[in-house]
């Protein structure tokens, strides 16, 4: 359990690089490990700070990576909440890589969830102290002294202290006992709950804001850095003497060979250092590389994905059963099954990754967009053979992340070139770098069965799996998907079934794979919303009275007995349990609000589907137009049930982009292999969705008093899905094989 | 050396005319609030005004911007008073920013030449510009409300 713990000045400027006045707090948070941890590796506590100056500002440090999410405002409103603080007197310093806080990493949606309860004690502790401080300077008892609006008060008296006032008495005091802390009630909430506006529109507006891509240092060198168009291959020989002709062009150097596993190393290749990112690029098109062979320049994309779909079509390794699927089958009236599959796909985000590295004297300071500034600081210390407490890592404004800029492969780039060069160094990657040295989302084979009953009832119910695993790019070996993986909507299953047989086939990886946004959620969620709409099409019945049937009584879903040893996203299965009853309400929500179930103009239909990841639900439903074989998307509604949220505003800002980030990759996400090199390069042949594409958007969040669960990825699951039915609905095709575009026009 | 007028006042930076102006703001101007993003005019983050018109600075060669005057996001308003400024503050257009000074660019531009902007001509001139994040329905309204406040000032 948490504890908050008075802090001395001296370790927050450690910690956080800035002097402190006054109170100083820190909260000390339970563990946890990351997935390329080492065996063994003691698991960190951490710290978190909130400090109040006796010039009245508050600080709260974020530490976590902001990317569009609003958790520089989230997490400072909860602490501010608490604190009775002004919100105008709050300013949010951004957390510097230290392990003391626990895990900084920015991904799984699990910022507000995690934190959301410590930074309520974290303020609640500053507001008591702040008020027993007073009582003490006024010699009242405690219970007769309040704070309110940056001030404490004393009623009877009407006498007040600025915040400010009161920081170094209050420094002094000891933390109340958690036990004896007194949180708010949710009805006296001020900020929590509220659209509290993000702390950096100002320098967004005004073009102030600063990005990985945007940090310059004086005398600073600009790296464009040519890598292995396939992975496993390193340089056999360059020649750069054109390159060095290019007017700017300082020097080339060749990057590590490197061999598998391919962690988070960086890719092989050769960078051309110049005065200014121009002059770089122009030298590393002169640059005449050779390299070697690969045991994956054979791979192809469109033949891989066709074995996977081979597989799946053959009984796997059983992960979760319930009866027996395959007695079930035989003995149903009728079956009906079905294959889909998902390519690979990229992140994609606006700002491509980039670092800036000096290293001065044996050490490093780091410049990254990155949501994993602790794993930046360890495989820096590593790569330059360092320790990492010599590696200081300054975390920028991420131009969008999606779980591309959770690999540091980048900031390790810059750090072997500063190193190496002995001046300071930016490693901007293009955006034909992002689309093709990236960490894939893996391509995926799915295959499912159903068997009904002479009633039409669901009675078995077979669903497999196959697709290269994350877990290769951290040990080199594995060769199917991780239980991890499929704890993301495949073993989590929540239907209500006599038999069921969850089962998984093998693929091995040939690209470095990552995780994108919703990670296998994204594959999963397409399928089982895609069959359930099948099967409701094949029963004649209406695609929500099939999944309200086939969710079952209102109940919590736990598939431990039934063989699979389930994750749940790292959360505790009491305090987030598999509700059925909010699923069954997400679906209902959003299915009443749409109107899904009222007549459409001609060629025009909306299709459904809802899917719980990172312990909240969301439900879509898509409406669209259909003439010919060209798809058009009118309107979109989303409801999500993330439990207590901290931002409304900034909730159905990510319900909105989920929207349309899973649109683009069902419309027109592709990424193919050939020869083992990405063929895509840039937008014109990996497209996003462009303003003219996007629908009408309409968001409702579930009221909810219950623990606060995900939000940045539980939009994209059920999007594609919900796309591919009311294509169909509307007298489309039905699409199995993402992307949508490779069927029809969009 | 290449001379235009940046913000109101004239710059000279000595970059080859071959140079897309992206770079020599960015990297020898320091005025970073044009962003890079796919070096191929296809995605909006670099738009800035040339003579008035939105262009995009990741292909606009210095030979062609000597002489002219170059407005930049840092350079749209003082105070970020302008009205797609204020309409994109009304409306918490932005969620990670980064493509966000392309898109007040292309939508001060665009309402330089229609006022009263219809769903459809929106569509026409902003789908040059791509949001990752997908703010396009907010920029949508922005804009409209844009439109309001340029009306009344």
């Amino acid at each position: 359990m948490s504890q908050i713990a008075n802090v001395s000045r001296r370790q927050f400027l450690k910690i956080t690089g800035m002097g402190a006045t006054g109170l100083v707090l820190g909260g000390l948070l339970p563990g946890f490990r990351p997935a390329w941890a080492k065996a063994g590796d003691a698991v960190s506590e951490l710290n978190l700070f909130v400090s109040i100056g006796s010039d009245d500002l508050v600080h709260i440090i974020c530490h976590r990576s902001e990317m569009g999410q609003g958790i520089r405002t989230g997490l400072p409103q909860v602490v501010a909440d608490e604190l009775m603080a002004d919100w105008q007197k709050v300013q949010v310093v951004q957390g510097l890589a230290n392990a003391e806080y626990g895990s900084q990493n920015t991904d799984g949606s699990r910022s507000v969830r995690r934190f959301y309860q410590i930074m309520r004690e974290m303020g609640a502790s500053a507001r008591a102290m702040l008020e027993q401080a007073a009582a003490n300077q006024w010699q009242v008892p405690l219970e007769e002294v309040q704070a309110r609006d940056h001030q404490v008060w004393h009623q009877k008296s009407g006498r007040s202290l600025r915040f400010g006032e009161l920081a170094e008495a209050a420094a002094g005091l000891t933390p109340p006992a958690k036990d004896q802390l007194k949180l708010k009630s949710p009805d006296d909430f001020n900020y929590i709950g509220k659209d509290v506006p993000i702390v950096d529109m100002p320098a967004i507006l005004s073009g102030q804001t600063v990005f990985g891509q945007d940090v310059q240092l004086p005398d600073m060198l600009y790296a464009s850095i040519e890598r292995t168009p396939v992975v496993g291959a390193n340089v056999k020989s360059v020649d750069n003497s054109a390159a060095l002709k290019v007017k700017g062009v300082v020097d080339t150097f060749v990057m590590p060979e490197q061999s598998e596993p391919v962690l988070f190393k960086p890719l092989p290749g050769v960078a051309v250092l110049a005065t200014n990112s121009w002059a770089a690029m122009q030298g590393r098109k002169q640059l005449r590389i050779e390299w070697t062979d690969s045991t994956h320049s054979q791979h192809d994309s469109d033949a891989y994905l066709d074995v996977l779909k081979g597989r799946v079509k053959q009984q796997g390794k059983v992960i979760r059963s319930i009866g027996d699927a395959y007695a079930g089958m035989m003995n149903a009236v009728d079956t009906f099954e079905a294959g889909y599959s998902v390519p690979y796909l990229i992140h994609a985000p606006m700002e491509p990754p980039a670092a800036t590295a000096v290293f001065k004297d044996g050490t490093c300071e780091i410049w990254a967009c990155t949501q994993t500034p602790q794993s930046t600081q360890q495989n820096v210390a590593g790569a330059l053979g360092i320790e990492p407490d010599k590696v200081k890592v300054n975390v920028t404004l991420l131009g969008g992340g999606f779980g591309r800029k959770s690999k540091p492969d980048f900031s390790v780039e810059a750090a072997i070139l500063a190193k190496q060069t002995g001046k300071p160094v930016k490693v901007s990657w293009s955006r034909e770098d992002e689309i093709r040295h990236g960490y894939y989302h893996a391509a995926a084979a799915m295959h499912f069965a159903a068997g009904m009953d002479d009633t039409g009832r669901v009675v078995s119910w077979l669903q497999r799996t196959a697709f290269p695993s994350i877990s290769w790019t951290f040990n080199g070996t594995s060769d199917e998907p991780s239980g991890s993986e499929l704890d993301l909507g495949f073993g989590d299953l929540p239907f209500a079934l006599d038999n069921l047989s969850c089962e998984v086939q093998k693929a091995e990886a040939h690209l470095r794979i990552g995780w994108v946004r919703s990670v296998s959620n994204i594959q999963h969620g397409f399928a089982i919303g895609s069959f359930v709409d099948e099967l409701a099409h094949k029963l004649d019945r209406r695609p929500r009275e099939l999944w309200l049937e086939l969710l079952g009584s209102d109940r919590l879903v736990d598939p431990e007995p039934e063989g699979f040893k389930y994750g749940n996203y790292g959360e505790s299965k009491a305090v987030f349990p598999i509700d059925t009853a909010r699923i069954k309400g997400v679906l209902n929500l959003v299915a009443d609000k749409a109107g899904v179930d009222k007549p459409t103009a001609k060629n025009e239909a909306w299709g459904l589907s809802v899917h719980r990841s990172f312990v909240s639900y969301v439900a879509v439903a898509t409406k669209v137009r259909v003439d010919g074989n060209k798809v058009q998307v009118l309107e979109m509604h989303s409801a999500i049930d993330a439990g207590t949220v901290v931002n409304p505003d900034r909730v159905r800002s990510q319900m909105e982009g989920a929207m349309i980030f899973g649109l683009s990759l069902a419309m027109m996400g592709e990424i193919s292999v050939k020869d083992g090199a990405v063929v895509q390069s840039n937008f014109h042949d990996y497209p996003l969705l462009r303003i003219n594409q996007s629908p009408q958007i309409h968001s409702y969040i579930v009221e909810s008093s219950q623990a606060p669960g995900g939000v940045g990825e539980p939009g994209v699951p059920p999007v594609a899905a919900s796309l591919c039915n009311a294509i169909f609905r509307a007298g489309g095709k039905r699409i199995r094989d993402l992307p949508i575009s490779k069927h029809m026009q969009v | 050396m290449m001379n235009f007028t940046l913000n109101g006042k004239v710059v000279s930076v000595d970059a080859e005319g071959d140079m897309p102006l992206l770079w020599a703001l960015r990297d020898m101007l320091g005025m970073t609030g044009t962003k890079y993003g796919c070096g191929m005019a296809l995605c909006g983050a670099c738009t800035v005004h040339l003579d008035g018109q939105a262009v995009r600075a990741c292909t606009l060669p210095m030979s062609l911007v000597q002489g002219k005057k170059v407005t930049t996001i840092e350079g749209l308003a003082v105070d970020a008073s302008h009205p797609v400024q204020q309409a994109w503050k009304e409306h918490n257009v932005p969620q990670c920013g980064y493509c966000q000074s392309g898109q007040m660019m292309s939508a001060a531009a665009l309402l330089a030449k229609h006022p009263n902007p219809d769903d459809n001509t929106i569509d026409e001139q902003m789908q040059g510009n791509i949001c990752r994040c997908g703010t396009y329905p907010r920029i949508k309204a922005a804009i409209k409300t844009a439109a309001k406040l340029g009306g009344k000032s």
